[in-house]
């Protein structure tokens, strides 16, 4: 081989050739797939909300969201706050103790004996919860919006707690440190330093949880199937109207204005459910900034 | 407080003396008390998980006691003749989920991708949120969509096509004239596990130590090079764990796939068929369930889906455990 040769012409492009260009191609159509799955997914999201906005918005109005049905809604958005509020206030003083209990009292193997635990209740079918409540409470005294608001809370418990346990985990171990350096008791440091702080994201986490077991379905059917979707009921002793069940029950009918009741039903509550969440992120995020400084 | 406090310096006053006493007396009970109420409430946790279990158990004992074992592999469903069995519901479970998996677990791990390494960080702020916003949406308005908008789309136009051109292979056959059928609901369970598989592994993926995809990327590999040759190996468990706990997901989902899976009670070989899973089945029959008999035997798949789910999950986590990823939060 000549010297001349191994000198590169230097007029020729400087762009790559044989292999690497086979494998930064490779590269390149691997960046591509990889943003087109994202772009997927949001599409899928996408045409989701669109469906339930442009076929929901036409069913809506002030009527439909106040009345009973067939006309409107009211009952149903009653009932679900009902419920979702009664399981809300039983489910976030357990979610927040359990994780007190993984943060400041239990050692390491206990602390991972409870997160399998949580992590197994989270992953619980919801409509096995559904079968243990009917089976524990609503066979013996029938359906009702309180049993209903059980399975519901055995839903959040998990979240509640996982959620909590990592805002805890955030409150600075020298609050804690000082707090028992002036002698102050356990408990006191805990429920007056430690749980504060943290409020943020207890808040964070429960109305999370709130977001995902308002949809919640299932076990539903066997708590509080049975109502009368036309008048409000406030009685969280006897079966109460619910939306989930009733787009359920609505999907199956045939007819189109139980169809256009089942989008007016699906807009509300997916409005409501995303601006929860969103909301909560948001809180989620100006709260953690806080600890973090 | 400031009794004990300013009695510091000087002799204690009894009194003083007798209010510290009171007061450490006092916060030795409230520490025994919050300690109690937490502890009270992770037993709560654990006893719900027990009681779950045994309560199904307890509730399909009349079914397990009149089919026995055979139950799992019989499928003849009929209430009417007191005949039950959920081989076809196992079979529509099992396969509606991993073909779910099939398409959802590639496509939620490339967007795991996307949001950790490809995309500019502004993108991914953005795009991430919506992802999980998928998971945010009610399942029944899921399965409601799926039926009105998605069925029909699917049975004029994604049917026909697959059966034209991949008619040969027999799990394409011909379309139903309803559009529902197995393979919509494998697309509703897909749509609801990649939100989930896509944080998880967006999650390890941004675990991966910089410095080693650095460490590659000079010695000139490719972007996809360092994704295949670094991100990808080092993070397979979690990946596994994360595919594991979308899958369980899917195979417990109810009341989305009930609307949207047709109630087929035969084992069919094209996905194009109606077909029906054990969750879906109990959602569907359990309202309007009226012997004995067929409310066991709703127990007695409610039982069979619990064993599945349960070691799906307890698969997960001891792979996410043992392999060093943190089981992380599904929301």
């Amino acid at each position: 081989m000549s010297q001349r040769a191994a000198i590169p012409d230097p007029s020729a492009p400087l762009t790559p050739s044989g292999n690497l260009r086979r494998r930064q191609l490779a590269s390149r159509i691997a960046v591509f797939g990889a943003t087109a799955a994202a772009v997927l997914a949001v599409a899928v999201l996408g045409i989701v909300i669109y469906s339930v906005v442009a076929r929901g918005a036409s069913a809506l109005s002030l009527d439909f969201l106040i009345k009973g049905a067939p006309d409107g809604i009211g009952p149903m958005l009653v009932g679900t706050g009902v419920i979702v509020g009664i399981a809300a206030l039983i489910a976030t003083p357990i979610g927040v103790a359990i994780a007190l209990f993984l943060t400041e009292y239990a050692g390491r193997r206990l602390t991972s004996l409870i997160q399998l635990t949580l992590d197994l209740m989270n992953g619980l079918p919801s409509i096995i919860i559904g079968l243990f409540v009917f089976i524990l409470l609503v066979e013996g005294s029938g359906q009702s919006g309180f049993f209903a608001s059980v399975a519901l809370a055995i839903i959040m418990v998990p979240l509640i707690a996982r959620g909590t346990q990592e805002v805890l985990l955030l409150v600075p171990q020298n609050l804690r440190e000082a707090a028992d350096a002036l002698g102050v008791a356990r408990w006191r440091a805990v429920l007056t330093i430690v749980l504060p702080s943290a409020m943020g994201g207890i808040l964070t986490a429960t109305v999370l949880s709130v977001a995902r077991a308002a949809g919640e379905t299932a076990p539903l059917i066997f708590a509080s199937n049975t109502f009368d979707p036309a008048n409000y009921s406030l009685n969280p002793f006897e079966a109460l109207p619910n939306v989930p069940i009733r787009i359920f029950q609505l999907s199956e009918e045939p007819s189109p204005t139980a169809i256009s009741e089942a989008w007016g039903l699906s807009l509300t509550l997916v409005s409501l459910i995303l601006f929860a969440s969103l909301g909560a992120r948001a809180l989620h995020a100006r709260s953690k900034r806080r600890m973090a400084s | 407080m400031s009794t004990a406090a300013s009695s510091g310096g000087a002799l204690p006053r009894p009194r003083a003396a007798r209010a510290a006493a009171r007061r450490k007396r006092f916060d030795r009970l409230g520490d025994r008390a919050l300690f109690g109420v937490c502890l009270l409430a992770a037993a709560i946790a654990a006893l719900v998980i027990v009681a779950v279990i045994y309560q199904v158990v307890d509730g399909a004992s009349p079914a397990i006691s009149e089919f026995g074992l055979g139950f799992v592999t019989e499928t003849t469903w009929q209430p009417n003749f007191d005949e039950f069995g959920a081989g076809s519901l196992i079979f529509g479970t099992l396969v509606s989920s991993f073909f779910a998996l099939l398409i959802g677990g590639p496509l939620a791990i490339a967007i795991g991708l996307f949001l950790s390494l490809l995309a500019p960080r502004g993108v991914s702020s953005v795009i991430s949120p919506l992802v999980e916003m998928l998971a945010a949406i009610p399942s029944v308005i899921l399965g409601f969509w799926g039926l009105i908008v998605l069925a029909p789309f699917v049975r004029d136009h994604v049917e026909p096509t697959l059966h034209d051109t991949l008619g040969f292979i027999p799990i394409f056959g011909p379309p139903e004239a309803t559009g529902l059928s197995v393979f919509t609901a494998s697309l509703i369970l897909t749509i609801m596990m990649i939100p989930i598989i896509a944080s998880i592994s967006r999650d390890l993926f941004l675990a991966v130590p910089r410095d080693v995809q650095d460490g590659a990327s000079a010695l000139g590999a490719t972007r996809w090079e360092v994704v295949r040759g670094v991100v990808l190996p080092s993070t397979t468990s979690g990946i596994v764990a994360a595919s594991l706990l979308g899958l369980g997901r899917a195979l417990g989902e109810a009341i989305a796939v009930t609307q949207v899976i047709g109630a087929g009670s035969e084992i069919q070989a094209s996905l194009f068929e109606t077909g029906d899973t054990l969750a879906a089945r109990i959602a569907n029959q359990f309202p309007g369930a009226l012997t004995e008999l067929h409310i066991a035997s709703l127990f007695y798949l409610g039982a069979i889906l619990l064993v599945i789910g349960l070691i799906t999950n307890l698969v997960a986590q001891w792979i996410g455990r043992r392999f060093g990823y943190q089981g992380a939060a599904v929301r």
